[in-house]
């Protein structure tokens, strides 16, 4: 079987960081509670979930499959490589757009305690975005959307 | 209480080889193949490699000096088109600490009747695990590597 | 984030010279005061410390004055570990690189049929 198709890998890593006025011990929950996690990270208005697992462990996977308005099925799929409470959490995701894998990137997400109560969470992508279909601009501004929310989900505001 | 660290770093090899890409291909999807060059340092001993080749498949391979400790790898791949690019995740642990995880990209450009070869490694080092023992090799590697690419006119 | 590429650059555009990788290799021995260390090059002291001051921008060597005397020491140190390790990652990667190129040469040289049944 010959692909025809052009295949590109563009190769890129971001950096985010967010303070939060609650503890590490707090944000790491909002990551590892499901039904936190439900809140800010999974459900998006406008798009249907139409299957998600979530097994939040070491070598645990979490797959996600939302449609937007019968446009386009996206399928997220993690494995988490490292998890230390309110500290840290190693994971691998694909992004797939119907059958197309689109992009596979590693995250580090790192908690600190910042200031009296504070945390500052450090969060860095090192993506690589395939055959084109993806962009990490927009992968950045979908993050920061999502920490935004964790911000509201943690009661930053 | 164990200090967590984290850093980042990327790197890019090139190579032009004078194979077509289904055959370089091939060393990497093939065991008893990628057997053949995917391996340790000479003075470390026979090593174990199990690899099951596909989207969704896995693959270990561990090995190591003979006093220790046990270099283990242990990937998931992610993407394969044939012939073409190969994307895969891996941790790798020193005996049971894991010291890194690692996003690597293979990618094959047919160059005349060969093969333009790309791997590009973006991974993350975790607490700082390697003994100083590994720095010097580290260094030494740097010194080998740079008259590798001396040798080769780079 | 922390980025070490172009620390590591810097390593290898330091060690692209063989004058300065004869030195580092002088220190790889131990400390040598500059004047010593200068001896087997046919140059003049201001191009020795030229290289000199090019090893220690990339944190290669580290030198002190004491007295009169100016003396060099390998720094490996300077290498901090991510940047050993990810240096080790892709130094070991160039070896199995190289590999890889022997194996397909030897494979090409046999022109084995993909297909026979091996022994």
């Amino acid at each position: 079987m010959t692909d025809t198709r052009e295949r590109s890998a563009a190769h890129t890593t971001f950096t985010l960081e967010r303070d939060y006025p609650v503890a590490p011990a707090r944000v790491f929950a909002a990551f590892a509670d499901s039904q936190a996690r439900h809140r800010w990270f999974v459900h998006e208005e406008g798009w249907k979930l139409t299957e998600y697992d979530f097994d939040f462990r070491v070598g645990g996977r979490e797959t996600g499959r939302f449609s937007q308005k019968g446009i386009a099925v996206y399928t997220q799929e993690a494995l988490y490589y490292d998890i230390q409470p309110a500290n840290r959490i190693v994971f691998a995701y694909s992004m797939k757009r119907d059958a197309d894998l689109i992009s596979t990137s590693l995250v580090t997400i790192v908690l600190q305690p910042a200031g009296a109560t504070g945390t500052k969470l450090v969060f860095t992508e090192q993506g690589a975005f395939l055959d084109g279909l993806d962009q990490a601009s927009e992968r950045e501004a979908g993050w920061n959307d999502l920490l935004d929310r964790l911000g509201r989900e943690v009661g930053g505001g | 209480m164990t200090q967590h660290s984290t850093q980042h770093a990327t790197f890019v090899i090139e190579r032009d080889y004078d194979a077509a890409p289904a055959r370089v291909f091939r060393a990497f999807a093939d065991l008893d193949a990628k057997r053949q060059w995917f391996t340790g340092p000479a003075e470390w001993g026979p090593d174990e490699h199990a690899m099951d080749f596909r989207i969704g498949g896995r693959e270990t391979n561990s090995g190591g000096p003979k006093d220790g400790p046990v270099h283990r790898f242990e990937a998931l791949y992610w993407d394969i088109v044939e012939n073409q690019r190969i994307v895969y995740t891996y941790e790798m642990y020193l005996d049971d600490a894991r010291i890194s995880v690692s996003l690597s990209t293979i990618e094959l450009k047919p160059k005349g009747k060969g093969t333009a070869f790309r791997i590009t490694e973006q991974a993350v080092h975790l607490d700082g695990h390697d003994s100083p023992e590994q720095r010097e090799e580290g260094t030494r590697g740097i010194l080998e590597q740079l008259a590798d690419a001396l040798k080769r006119g780079a | 984030m922390l980025n070490y590429q172009p620390a590591l650059d810097q390593v290898y555009a330091a060690l692209a010279d063989p004058t300065r990788r004869a030195m580092v290799e002088r220190l790889s021995h131990g400390p040598v005061s500059v004047s010593d260390l200068a001896q087997p090059f046919a140059m003049s002291l201001p191009a020795v410390l030229q290289h000199l001051q090019v090893l220690e921008g990339s944190g290669l060597i580290r030198s002190e004055k004491q007295g009169r005397v100016r003396t060099c020491r390998l720094e490996p140190k300077a290498l901090q570990e991510a940047e050993d390790w990810i240096a080790r990652r892709r130094s070991l990667w160039m070896r199995r690189l190289d590999r890889l190129g022997d194996f397909l040469a030897a494979e090409e040289k046999t022109k084995r049929p993909r297909n026979k049944d091996r022994k």
